[in-house]
């Protein structure tokens, strides 16, 4: 069959490639000529090549910001996915108490970041909030406003607080998806508890953990309001994670060229690790496929 | 292997049943011989699969007793009944190998792992799967899947009992023949009790030693091939086995002559009276096509050659009738009656066989 061939067709893709470009390329573009110039201000622009780009690999200050932020992410990540699991594992199955743990469950998934912050910032005070308050007169020394600890802590249990109700849907609906033919079978087989979940549960649900995962990575990796709203970054620079660093360059101190530079690294951090998320998961079905 | 006995047993899926049509498995009181291979037959929604899944364990029925070898086990868990069971659709653990798979229930009940080997190998080999056993499950086909699940069932030799829930609906034809007689060489070679239930009428009478026919949720008639042939307890088990099924007529009965319709027809044997529904059913093997004054007039609508035999589908009064003649035998067209050998005759009330009071 011949292959009609008219060049007018490009012209389809044209309202795509407009959208796209106003969406994300021409605002990228903008960030990315803010970060190869300087300017004294007078709207006056000069050329500044990849000093802002060196500056900011050198910069103390940014290496640590990523060290706490992978440090937020990995803790994050090691307390909501196991747990998330552990939850969807001891949901009721069907009848009125599933759809009751549903709802309840994704609560804290509608409530909006900078609320939960103001929650948490309340909650957490130790003159009129609950827990502040209780662990106060317990004895506890606890105020996330001076003590490194008490400010990790209240960051990470407030995010789990927030989150883990999201891996727990998504690790949910994956054990849903599992006929009951495997559990019966794993007990003609004798399976102990472990080995269901280790050989029939924890392989079905792998597909939606990684979504699950890289989800929660992302969002981690990018957070900004809830500890903003709690802490500030404080005390000192303890809390202060690569959004919040890269707002009080750029807004803060005005330094937009560093600041330029900053977040397109930042963005390629994420986008490499994304990256190279897409590729396990399109290999682990690839697996499936053969 | 054991003897495996059902005193008094129903189950119902709901909480409170009320009358016997709550209940999806209707009372029953059933021995299963030590090392017989049974057939289950029934078609869906008969109680087929609720009845395994109580033998096994998987489901605890709503009354009665289940004994292994006359010990109650109607409280135990599946683990403890030591029961091998292959669903219908195949159940492979993806992540393992199929070596792992199949030593799988073995290292469950901690077996030495040289015997683990030894008895893998020897499934495999029965299954024909020895060169994938380093293989992961994973992406396998679905009839490697499922011969991998009925491997996983016959590897352990001391089984209570082998059920098998409909195993070869996802296995090609050819593949089916060949499994099938590896379960039947099995079964001779070990003795196991084997329950094997199925809705298709070969597998079942090609499977079993003896069948049991089951209709919404009652056992109706249990026996050989030859005795579901030749005297079907139940219509439904005329209907269900036989291809094309027993022909089913209202008649009115008295001694030994039943009228359809008008016609008179010898029974060969009398009845007693007679209450209820009667019917009269005789299987297409047992008629004859002929022309003339005797015999139940029928017209006949057409013809069906199926190579061995003809199928002749006759219409008697809007009821259809069906005759099945020699693949050699010229139908003549002018063909508009029907005999019936009364000794294919059975008389039905109720739709459950009446057994003649005798007098030839």
């Amino acid at each position: 069959m011949n292959k009609t061939v008219n060049q007018k067709a490009w012209f389809l893709i044209l309202p795509v490639l407009v959208l796209v470009a106003f969406s994300a390329v021409i605002p990228l573009m903008t960030v990315v000529n803010y970060s190869v110039q300087d300017t004294f201000g007078n709207n006056q622009f000069f050329w500044a090549g990849i000093d802002w780009f060196r500056e900011m690999m050198d910069s103390e200050r940014m290496w640590d910001a990523l060290g706490r932020q992978i440090a937020f992410s990995a803790i994050i990540l090691a307390i909501e996915i196991p747990l998330g699991i552990f939850v969807a594992l001891n949901m009721p199955k069907r009848g009125f108490w599933a759809s009751f743990c549903l709802v309840l469950m994704s609560l804290p998934l509608l409530i909006p970041w900078n609320v939960v912050g103001t929650i948490w910032q309340i909650f957490g005070r130790v003159d009129i909030g609950l827990l502040g308050y209780t662990l106060d007169a317990m004895g506890i020394d606890y105020n996330y406003t001076q003590n490194f600890y008490a400010a990790w802590i209240t960051v990470i249990v407030m995010d789990v607080w927030h989150w883990t109700s999201l891996v727990a849907l998504l690790a949910y609906a994956g054990l849903q998806s599992i006929p009951d033919a495997y559990y019966q079978a794993a007990k003609i087989d004798q399976a102990s508890r472990w080995a269901v979940f280790r050989f029939i549960e924890l392989p079905k649900i792998t597909g939606v953990l990684m979504i699950a995962i890289l989800l929660r990575f992302m969002d981690s990796f990018m957070i900004y309001t809830e500890p903003f709203v709690v802490t500030g970054g404080g005390p000192g620079n303890s809390t202060t994670f690569l959004s919040i660093d890269l707002v009080k360059m750029a807004l803060g101190q005005f330094d937009l060229g560093p600041a330029a530079a900053f977040s397109i690294m930042y963005y390629l951090v994420i986008l490499l690790i994304s990256y190279v998320f897409y590729t396990v998961m399109t290999n682990l079905d690839k697996r499936d496929g053969h | 292997m054991a003897k495996i006995t059902l005193d008094n047993l129903a189950h119902s899926y709901l909480p409170n049943p009320q009358g016997e049509q709550d209940y999806a498995l209707k009372e029953l009181n059933h021995d299963w011989v030590d090392g017989e291979a049974y057939a289950l037959l029934g078609s869906s929604g008969c109680g087929k699969s609720t009845l395994l899944n109580i033998i096994s364990g998987l489901l605890h029925p709503s009354q009665g007793r289940i004994l292994f070898d006359d010990k109650d086990v109607t409280h135990a868990p599946t683990t403890e009944r030591n029961i091998a069971q292959v669903f219908q659709f195949p159940v492979v653990y993806d992540t393992m190998t199929v070596r792992d798979n199949l030593a799988f229930p073995l290292r469950n009940r901690g077996a030495d792992a040289a015997y683990v080997r030894d008895r893998v190998q020897q499934i495999a080999q029965m299954i024909g799967m020895e060169e994938m056993l380093n293989r992961k499950a994973r992406g396998l086909t679905a009839d490697a899947k499922q011969k991998i699940s009925l491997g996983r069932g016959m590897v352990r030799e001391d089984v209570n009992a082998l059920l098998f829930d409909e195993p070869l609906t996802v296995i090609d034809p050819h593949m089916k023949w060949e499994l099938r007689t590896q379960l039947k060489s099995l079964h001779h070679e070990f003795g196991h009790t084997m329950i094997y239930v199925t809705h298709d009428q070969t597998e079942a009478l090609t499977f079993a030693d003896k069948v049991v026919v089951m209709y919404d949720g009652r056992v109706v008639q249990m026996g050989t091939p030859q005795e579901l042939f030749e005297r079907p307890e139940h219509t439904f088990v005329g209907y269900f086995i036989g291809s094309p099924g027993m022909n089913v007529l209202e008649a009115s009965v008295s001694g030994d002559k039943a009228v359809l319709n008008g016609t008179e027809i010898p029974l060969g044997q009398g009845f007693g009276a007679l209450s209820g529904k009667v019917e009269l059913g005789v299987r297409p093997e047992f008629t004859k096509l002929t022309s003339g004054d005797t015999g139940l007039p029928v017209t006949v609508k057409r013809i069906e050659d199926v190579g061995r035999h003809k199928i002749v589908r006759a219409d008697f009064n809007g009821t259809e009738i069906n005759v099945i003649a020699e693949e050699g035998s010229s139908i003549s067209p002018d063909a508009n009656r029907i005999i019936f050998d009364p000794a294919g005759i059975n008389i039905y009330a109720d739709s459950w066989r009446v057994a003649p009071s005798g007098g030839e």
